[in-house]
């Protein structure tokens, strides 16, 4: 991606935004996803709850709170950054050399998933 | 049988026959390196680097390699054991299977059979500026910095480098990317920027947290997996990660502040 | 590759380097977890998109768990999510060597401490959303 040059003066990074947007993220997914997994995607399939406590009026009710909805897009803002960060290195490490492009293609898709998701909650 | 080197163990009873494999180049002679292979009676108490100086003296005279203290000090015996980062002097002939490839260490060109090229890390290590950046001009009559046991303890393990290189033959990011500063430098500029007489950080963060420095490491983890030192430089770089964002937006928000020392946040006390 | 300088460059293959040691397998395994949770991220936020749209749109998306290619999406989700939770946890010792009173704190109790906040955090979730509708 970059190269250490000694006739080149390095400049300080501007990463430290991304990466505190991918490290926090991660904690959170790391505390969080595979409870959320759990519980939105396999608990009803899986028979472990009734599918009514996913019923629109209840999930309706659960979102009434905004400190609700702050916290749900704080979880999902956080998780899809540290998803577009992590893909953007992955690429990489799977031989896909253009950082350039998996900018645009990982940064740009967290941007539009952020938009909608804050069009949602409004 | 005849032992020119004096440092191979005295014969014992544990007798076994090791097939090894060794990548052979000469650049004077071959387009690309090749395998030669060497049957080479050894016995169970050897190290790797017994196995490599017993066919130097014994098989093949012409093979190249470096070594020198036989006691994982000065780290110049670095080698891809099956395919590992190995330093052969620590690493013993009992601990292997019935045959063995040895080649030089990964990610560095190859100048001559197991002898790598390290220019570039020298260059790298130079340029994160790996000793004390004191404060003020010290001069004579001020005496010795005093540091303290707890001080001390809080960069020791990062002292224990010995610049092997396993670190970079074990690291994917310094594969794929070329211009990577890598395990063993950052390590070493963590261990000053840790050091409580040390006021350096800002001035190293131009190369440890510039996109060739800390940013290019993925966590991949392998150098401090085999650190034959455990100096654990994975963990260095996530400090310095952490610390470097930190810093960051200090300075972002507040850029009257740029010029002073950020090194207090890590230091646990300065002087 | 032979340069000029009779150096010799061996590079390892581009696209399956990660193939030749377990450990970067498991590296690479840790990285695509992203991946996973960056899918369930997405219909997360399509899910409460589909919510603000009202009832018939809501409930369309919830049936779509019930199909056999999502269940197994779901349980590849589960899989990598929690991989990247052990991932995440088990190395906090080296990023945060935190100490008490001057002693550095033992590995051990710092990834224990994340196992455990783990653990309460994914029981309370689940309490708060299974009880919540009735408080």
């Amino acid at each position: 991606m970059s190269t250490y040059d000694p006739n080149v003066a390095p400049k300080v990074s501007n990463k430290p935004i991304i990466w505190s947007l991918f490290a926090a993220g991660g904690t959170v997914t790391a505390l969080l996803t595979p409870v959320l997994v759990l519980l939105f995607a396999l608990a009803v399939p899986l028979g472990i709850l009734p599918a009514e406590m996913f019923s629109y009026a209840r999930m309706e009710s659960l979102l009434a709170s905004p400190l609700i909805r702050l916290v749900v897009f704080g979880i999902l803002f956080l998780s899809l950054w540290h998803t577009a960060h992590r893909m953007r290195i992955t690429v990489h490490d799977f031989g896909l050399r253009s950082d350039g492009a998996a900018v645009f293609v990982f940064y740009g898709l967290a941007a539009i998933a952020t938009i909608v998701l804050a069009v949602a909650l409004i | 049988m005849s032992t020119k080197t004096s440092i191979l163990p005295v014969v014992g009873s544990h007798h076994r026959t090791l097939e090894v494999e060794v990548l052979r180049y000469d650049p004077d002679k071959d387009d690309k390196p090749y395998y030669q292979t060497y049957q080479v009676p050894c016995e169970e108490e050897w190290v790797i680097l017994d196995v490599i100086n017993y066919i130097k003296d014994n098989l093949d005279r012409t093979l190249s390699y470096r070594w020198s203290c036989h006691m994982a000090v000065c780290g110049s015996c670095g080698m891809m054991v099956n395919g590992e980062p190995t330093l052969t002097c620590a690493s013993f002939v009992r601990d292997m299977p019935a045959k063995i490839r040895v080649e030089p260490l990964e990610n560095f060109p190859v100048a001559r059979d197991l002898i790598v090229d390290m220019d570039s890390f020298v260059e790298k290590l130079s340029s994160v500026k790996p000793y004390i950046i004191a404060a003020d001009e010290r001069t004579v009559e001020d005496g010795t910095f005093t540091q303290l046991p707890a001080q001390l303890a809080d960069y020791m393990s990062y002292t224990h480098c010995i610049n092997c290189l396993l670190c970079y033959a074990a690291c994917p990011q310094v594969n794929l990317n070329e211009g990577f500063v890598g395990p063993a430098a950052l390590a070493l500029a963590h261990r000053y920027n840790l050091d409580s007489r040390d006021k350096g950080r800002s001035v190293r963060e131009d190369v440890v947290a510039s996109n060739a420095g800390i940013w290019e490491c993925s966590f991949v983890g392998a150098c401090s997996e085999v650190c034959p030192k455990h100096v654990d430089p994975a963990a260095a770089i996530q400090q310095i990660k952490i610390a470097a964002t930190g810093d960051y937006f200090i300075n972002f928000l507040m850029p009257w502040k740029k010029s002073k020392n950020t090194d207090e946040a890590s230091s646990g006390g300065g002087k | 590759m032979k340069l000029a300088n009779g150096n010799y460059i061996r590079s390892p293959n581009r696209y399956s380097w990660w193939l030749r040691q377990g450990r970067y397998v498991r590296y690479m395994m840790r990285e695509l977890s992203s991946l996973f949770i960056g899918v369930f991220s997405v219909m997360m936020v399509w899910g409460l998109y589909r919510l603000s749209q009202g009832e018939t749109a809501f409930t369309a998306f919830t049936d779509m768990f019930w199909s056999k290619s999502i269940l197994v999406l779901s349980v590849l989700m589960f899989l990598f999510a929690a991989y990247h939770s052990y991932t995440w946890f088990i190395v906090t010792p080296k990023a945060m060597p935190l100490k008490l009173g001057g002693k550095r704190i033992a590995a051990g109790v710092i990834i224990g401490a994340h196992m455990l906040l783990w653990l309460l955090c994914s029981v309370a979730v689940w309490a708060a959303f299974v009880y919540g509708g009735a408080v």
